[in-house]
């Protein structure tokens, strides 16, 4: 398996009251909120972070896209890829994000991963995303055009790469009379294509026919595992297997000495990740026409069940995140992975308001005890197939 | 008891429901946001008078979303080919909320089968300082509460909403409403400037207490209108065909008897 350490550089000093009493920490809660000492402090933190992680063996590191929220602080996400490329030695360097559908150009994006790819001599990931509904609101973008603008930014951007230029692009929400971006990217015949999502019946099946890597975002892992049996049939029925190579979990692991200690350190920040960070409400998160009416209603039935207070142990429980001792860690990802099949894990070191010093501990004890023992694991189908 | 008659017109791609009653001159009716669900009294009190003809738009009521409805300028040429289909002649033209906007941009763009022109509540164009509500950021219970200035009428309208059966349709308008309305968020930056094309006499009706798009909005669709006439209807907020169900019938009906002069 292969394990990256994800960012989302979440603003990690946030005032929780503050968030919880706008009701949202997305488009609403107001950047008055920020500090730009703490914020400069926190992006330094970060980028030192993600460069420890290169050195301690990850096999790459993300970074993502989200707008006008403290939920994470990298609205042009290509900045922090740059500021990495020089730094990132051995693995890869992966975004994930950007949003296609929230530019009016997306040849920009097509430079922009094009500048990364050559600076880090072919060591970019491109992540293609729609965005999440709040960021339609934030960005102005209407809703019921994001599945449209995304295939065609996306088929944009491919034959940007692909094709010698000047040639004419004429669709439907992007028109240009010259498509000739310099530089073209150092990979041939382009990056490696990654697909976040949440869960999206037709983006699974649209990366599948692709041959695109399929990102799930946290989740618990049962639903992960039927996301990606979803992915593997409808491999199946484009005429391939798909590999676990295409599928990558999204999650957070915290390691300490023993179950109990991890427990406790990751308790107050997990839960200010899920439920200050995360915290929003469905007309901000699910803007009319951003998915089916059928999604829409699937999505809303799931949310009034949900409870109200997401605890660490839910978390824990539940298999949206790995928390404990070293062993305790080990053996749950290699579960994990067998259940659901993947064999890359975008692994969070840091989420909500967890401070620096124990995300060097966390990253160092990953590296130390977790890392070793993946580097040449891949999921085991017997026992997925038991469990099915 | 049928209040009305429920008939299919198919214009070019596209079938949708028309409710009709009465007799008399055609009043055209273009409804708003919540599409034209019931017949309502306001409605069956015009028919007294006129032959009131209400069409479902494309893409509301649970009806297909046409790939060429993409903006409220489609929908006006919807309605002006609409007009051509049933040879409607001397129309009232009356626009409630969004429908009043699609009126105006039809009345822009070619008014020759139309008499008169009344606006109910309408956004469409951009009026500095008049702060509508965002009702895509409220939530859904507080957007439905927002329409009215009657607490029980907002109860009823929220229970009504909430009915399982209404699901689809309703999840359906607010996505019509969205692609036609998000950005820029409800008006055209264009449309202001030519509203001198409106020739007919022309009524605006407002409630007072609108909060989704307060009276300043009437205001200046009379102040760009020539000779338009306004009319403003206390304790009353978005909707005065519901909540002023016979003042509003009252003003229109007597506005649009008078015969037509052009101004």
């Amino acid at each position: 398996m292969k394990i990256f350490n994800f960012h989302l550089m979440p603003y990690a000093d946030a005032d929780l009251e503050a968030i919880a009493k706008n009701g949202s920490a997305w488009v609403t809660y107001s950047n008055k909120h920020y500090d730009p000492k703490k914020g400069a402090e926190l992006y330094n933190q970060y980028l030192d972070q993600l460069e420890a992680a290169d050195e301690l063996g990850f096999d790459g590191v993300v970074v993502n896209e989200h707008h006008q929220t403290a939920y994470g602080m990298m609205p042009t996400p290509g900045v922090l890829a740059g500021a990495l490329s020089r730094r990132i030695k051995n693995g890869r360097i992966a975004v994930l994000g950007r949003a296609l559908p929230l530019v009016n150009n997306p040849l920009v994006i097509a430079e922009e991963y094009a500048i990364l790819d050559n600076i880090t001599r072919g060591k970019l990931i491109a992540g293609f995303v729609r965005g999440i509904g709040a960021e339609y609101h934030s960005m102005g973008i209407n809703p019921t055009e994001s599945q449209e603008r995304f295939l065609e930014a996306h088929d944009l951007i491919l034959r940007a790469w692909t094709e010698p230029g000047p040639f004419a692009f004429a669709g439907k929400h992007y028109k240009f009379n010259y498509v000739n971006p310099w530089p073209r990217p150092y990979q041939e015949p382009h990056p490696p294509i990654w697909i976040p999502s949440s869960g999206s019946f037709s983006t699974i099946k649209w990366a599948a026919e692709k041959r695109y890597t399929y990102c799930q975002t946290l989740a618990p892992i049962a639903l992960v595992a039927k996301t990606f049996a979803l992915y593997r049939e409808a491999a199946e029925k484009a005429g391939y297997q798909a590999s676990p190579d295409q599928l990558a979990w999204s999650n957070a692991i915290y390691v300490a000495e023993t179950d109990e200690k991890a427990l406790k350190e990751a308790k107050p920040h997990l839960e200010s990740y899920a439920n200050y960070f995360l915290k929003t409400n469905p007309a901000l998160m699910m803007p009319p026409g951003y998915t089916s009416i059928d999604s829409m209603k699937r999505i809303r039935a799931l949310r009034a069940h949900r409870a109200s207070w997401q605890s660490a142990e839910d978390l824990i429980e539940k298999g949206v995140v790995i928390v404990g001792s070293p062993n305790t860690v080990r053996e749950k990802l290699a579960e994990y992975q067998d259940l659901a099949g993947f064999n890359t894990s975008l692994t969070k070191t840091q989420f909500g308001t967890m401070p620096h010093a124990m995300v060097e501990a966390n990253q160092a004890a990953i590296a130390a005890e977790i890392l070793p023992h993946f580097r040449t694991r891949s999921p085991q189908p017997a026992k997925r197939q038991a469990a099915e | 008891m049928a209040d009305y008659n429920l008939i299919d017109v198919t214009v070019r791609d596209s079938t949708i429901k028309v409710k009709r009653a009465g007799s008399g001159p055609p009043m055209l009716m273009l409804h708003g946001m919540g599409g034209a669900e019931r017949f309502l009294p306001g409605m069956q009190a015009l028919a007294k008078q006129f032959d009131v003809i209400v069409p479902m738009a494309p893409g509301f009521g649970g009806q297909e979303m046409p790939p060429w409805l993409e903006t409220i300028g489609d929908l006006a040429n919807f309605y002006l080919d609409f007009m051509d289909k049933l040879d409607l002649k001397s129309v009232r033209l009356v626009g409630l909320s969004l429908g009043g906007w699609v009126a105006a941009d039809l009345a822009i763009k070619n008014a020759s089968r139309l008499t008169h022109l009344a606006l109910m509540s309408s956004p469409g164009i951009e009026v500095p300082g008049a702060r509508p509500l965002d009702i895509f950021t409220l939530g859904e219970e507080a957007a439905v509460r927002a329409v009215y200035c009657d607490e029980k009428r907002a109860d009823e309208a929220w229970a009504r909403a909430q009915l399982p059966e209404n699901e689809d349709v309703r999840l359906m308008n607010q996505r019509i409403v969205a692609r036609l309305a998000w950005q820029p968020r409800f008006h055209d930056p264009q449309m202001q400037r030519w509203l001198h094309r409106i020739r007919i006499p022309t009524l605006v009706l407002w409630g007072e207490d609108d909060r989704l798009f307060p009276p300043a909005y009437g205001r200046a669709w009379q102040t760009h209108i020539k000779h338009a006439q306004f009319k403003l209807f206390a304790h009353c907020g978005h909707l005065p065909i519901q909540e002023h169900a016979e003042a509003f019938a009252a003003a229109v009906t007597q506005f649009c008897a008078k015969e037509s002069v052009a101004a």
